[in-house]
């Protein structure tokens, strides 16, 4: 583009792209957190109306691989917000290693959720008609599972989504496209992957530790 | 990039400020955009109009007439899904709004051109991957895809409920970009008392379609994994909750509802001022009144579902909230009518359909009264008044609008007139045809003729052989429509780049308008209906 301010033509400065970047970026996270809301609905009705289902259903998930993933989200929010502060000060490099680090938790995170789901499909912990464990949980375990698997699998591939895109940036941010004047894609994206972990620190405590 | 390198003078437009298909294929603006929205959703319209003429015809006589019942069941189906998801929803906003919003709030562009060109394709693919179940077994569910048949029927349900989720996303972007466009770009001055309030209208359009649209997108993707894997959520035989469907699909559903006629309503803000040559009585009123029946919107959903098992508190309170719909509603109608009230009245074209939008509109809000009120609803529900009903509303209200704005911004769009004696005509029989289509289903539905049903008994045949003949008129009248402005844009006599008076931005610019809408960014002091010769 050869464009040293970096903004778009409709725009009348560097400023005001950057500001509206970052409101649709905050609109998007509010459409996502409204996508995400009619599962949680879904989870509180089964949960309402059995009240001993979570209690009873809980207790196949592991809430020790849970737990490691919650801690491994939680840092690579932290990398990534080490990686936004560093791109805003112009410091690339970085600002690069940073975001290389957030990818690589984020595939840890996937890694270990890889195992969790392979334990359930070979147990028959599945949703709905699916389902086959060999001894009676609950009469509508099924449901917790169906609930179980799209409200992480959605979330899962909203990482891996996340990934594809923290690479892009990384990619980027390599060739020294982003400077302390222009970093708007690295903020939205950083904004983007802490409302991924927010998601996942509800999820878990629902799910896992449902007692 | 430079974009100051065009040549003065009138005819550099956005019309040929590029040549070949790529240059609209690929375009960033987003009055190209619009067009490619505007034919797009038109062609749809078509389509589904066609359809609704088949369903008509079929229940011109009792019995068989020219379908079986499966035919049928899939003609209506397709009637409601193109209808719904690929004509209404995206007529007004993204046809008219995306050419006419960031002029109207003084910018060059939406405030992200490259997703605003995304929305059309996400909305042509999910389009596409719909209708295509046409010649793939096609579809029979009606369109609101209640569980458990739509778990359990043969056709092509999967498909196009997936088409409808993607859709979903192209809704969600072009909402997105509307409020960070009002947000961000109005030109200097342009404080939010003086906004257009079309622009206030699709500003609570896009708030709406940005909160509900995802719970329908989750909606379908669900009833997608049902249908694929059986997960059990919805489907009572694996020990899901069907009505919990119904509660996520009318979440979105009944907001929806106002998705299609705030715009609508938009549309009817800007002609009757400018037609009427008086400012809007009580503009501030009125631009809350939308954000009052945006709101509202979100609580009411429940009166779809009266006579599912939903608990007598809860129908309780939905009747209760669903008569607070009035509130704004009436505040929006009456300023209207205060706006004409000792007003020098124009009567062209757009503001006759700015009557006939009152007239249908009002009538398809009052009806809606009886559905609202529990004890009439239990007798009403699923007849032909619900059908009647809410094509006073839908029709009435969108598409009545819908014509008025087109035939307001048509010369603006192509910088050519259409022909005003042929247009006065074509809007009477229209008018005339939809009341005669759709007033005999209020007294159809109120004698008990359930919707939906093929067959009928011989007692309604006279009242359906009516409808019938009115959709004749409609087809009639929307084809008259179509030919003089399709040739108009050719032949039409050239116009002004202010025919109607206005005050509004669109209007001070060149028609058509230049690529990047305004020579210099226009500075604004005044409000958007205070007219100079009033």
């Amino acid at each position: 583009m050869g464009n040293k301010n970096h903004h778009a033509h409709h725009f009348e400065s560097a400023a005001a792209e950057f500001e509206a970047s970052k409101q649709g970026l905050w609109v998007f996270l509010v459409n996502e957190v409204l996508f995400f809301a009619g599962l949680f609905v879904a989870y509180a009705i089964y949960r309402i109306l059995n009240p001993d289902l979570m209690h009873e259903a809980h207790k196949y998930l592991n809430w020790k691989l849970g737990a490691t993933n919650t801690v491994v989200l939680i840092c690579s929010s932290l990398t990534m917000a080490l990686g936004v502060t560093a791109a805003q000060k112009g410091q690339q490099k970085k600002s690069a290693n940073l975001i290389l680090v957030t990818i690589l938790l984020a595939c840890v995170f996937l890694v270990i959720k890889y195992f969790e789901y392979m334990h359930k499909i070979h147990e028959g912990l599945l949703p709905g008609g699916l389902f086959s464990y060999h001894e009676p949980i609950h009469p509508k375990a099924p449901q917790f599972f169906s609930v179980y698997f799209v409200l992480t699998g959605l979330h899962g591939i909203h990482v891996i989504g996340g990934i594809v895109v923290l690479a892009w940036i990384y990619m980027r941010t390599l060739r020294g496209e982003f400077t302390d004047k222009y970093f708007t894609p690295v903020e939205c994206t950083g904004l983007y992957w802490h409302f991924v972990d927010l998601v996942w620190i509800y999820l878990f405590p629902l799910l896992y530790l449902a007692s | 990039m430079s974009h100051d390198e065009h040549h003065a003078g009138e005819s550099s437009n956005y019309l040929n400020h590029g040549k070949g298909i790529m240059s609209w294929l690929a375009t960033l603006d987003h009055k190209r955009i619009g067009i490619m929205y505007l034919w797009t959703t038109l062609l749809f319209f078509f389509f589904g109009g066609i359809a609704a003429l088949l369903v008509r015809y079929e229940l011109i006589a009792p019995g068989q007439t020219i379908m079986t019942a499966d035919q049928y069941n899939k003609a209506f189906t397709y009637h409601g899904t193109i209808m719904v998801f690929m004509v209404i929803i995206p007529l007004i906003p993204a046809a008219l709004g995306n050419f006419f919003l960031p002029m109207q709030v003084g910018a060059k562009d939406v405030a992200f051109p490259r997703l605003n060109l995304a929305s059309y394709y996400v909305y042509l693919a999910g389009a596409a991957l719909a209708t295509s179940t046409l010649f793939l077994k096609g579809v029979d569910t009606g369109w609101t895809f209640y569980t458990p048949y739509s778990i359990r029927t043969g056709t092509n349900a999967s498909m196009v409920v997936m088409g409808a989720f993607i859709m979903g996303f192209s809704s969600i972007f072009t909402g997105l970009n509307f409020i960070v466009t009002i947000h961000k770009l109005r030109a200097p001055g342009l404080t939010w008392s003086r906004l257009p309030l079309f622009c206030w209208a699709l500003y609570a359009t896009s708030i709406i379609q940005v909160l509900a649209t995802p719970v329908i997108a989750l909606t379908t993707f669900l009833l997608f994994l049902e249908r694929a894997m059986g997960i059990g959520i919805f489907d009572p035989a694996l020990g899901g909750d069907p009505v919990l469907f119904q509660h996520f699909f009318w979440f979105y559903s009944h907001p929806a509802v106002y998705i299609m006629v705030l715009p609508g309503m938009g549309v009817i803000n800007e002609i009757i001022p400018v037609f009427s040559r008086k400012p809007m009585f009580g503009y501030t009123a009125m631009a809350l009144a939308i954000f009052g029946i945006a709101l509202v919107s979100f609580v009411v959903w429940g009166h779809h579902m009266f006579v599912s098992n939903q608990s007598d508190l809860a129908n309780f309170l939905f009747s209760l909230i669903t008569m607070f719909v009035a509130v704004p509603t009436g505040v929006k109608v009456f300023g209207w009518v205060a706006t004409m009230y000792k007003g020098r009245i124009i009567f062209k074209t757009p503001m006759l359909y700015a009557f006939a939008f009152l007239f249908v509109f009002t009538i398809g809000g009052l009806t809606g009264i009886f559905l609202a009120t529990l004890a009439s609803d239990v007798h009403l529900t699923h007849t032909y008044f619900v059908v009647a009903h809410f094509h006073y509303v839908m029709v009435g209200g969108t598409i009545m609008a819908f014509l008025g704005g087109m035939h307001y911004w048509w010369p603006k769009i192509w910088g050519r007139m259409y022909n005003e004696t042929q247009a006065k005509l074509a809007c009477l029989v229209i008018f005339l045809g939809f009341n005669v289509t759709f007033f005999p289903q209020f007294v159809l539905g109120s004698r008990g003729m359930p919707r939906r049903y093929y067959d009928y008994l011989p007692e309604f045949t006279a009242l359906n052989r009516m409808s019938t003949y009115g959709s004749w008129m409609i087809g009639a009248g929307l084809l008259w429509v179509a030919i003089y402005m399709i040739y108009a844009i050719y032949r039409g006599e050239k116009a002004s780049s202010n025919p109607w008076n206005a005050m509004t931005l669109e209007w001070q610019t060149t028609s058509p308008p230049h690529h990047e809408n305004f020579t210099t960014i226009p500075k604004v002091t005044d409000g958007p209906y205070e007219f100079k010769d009033a």
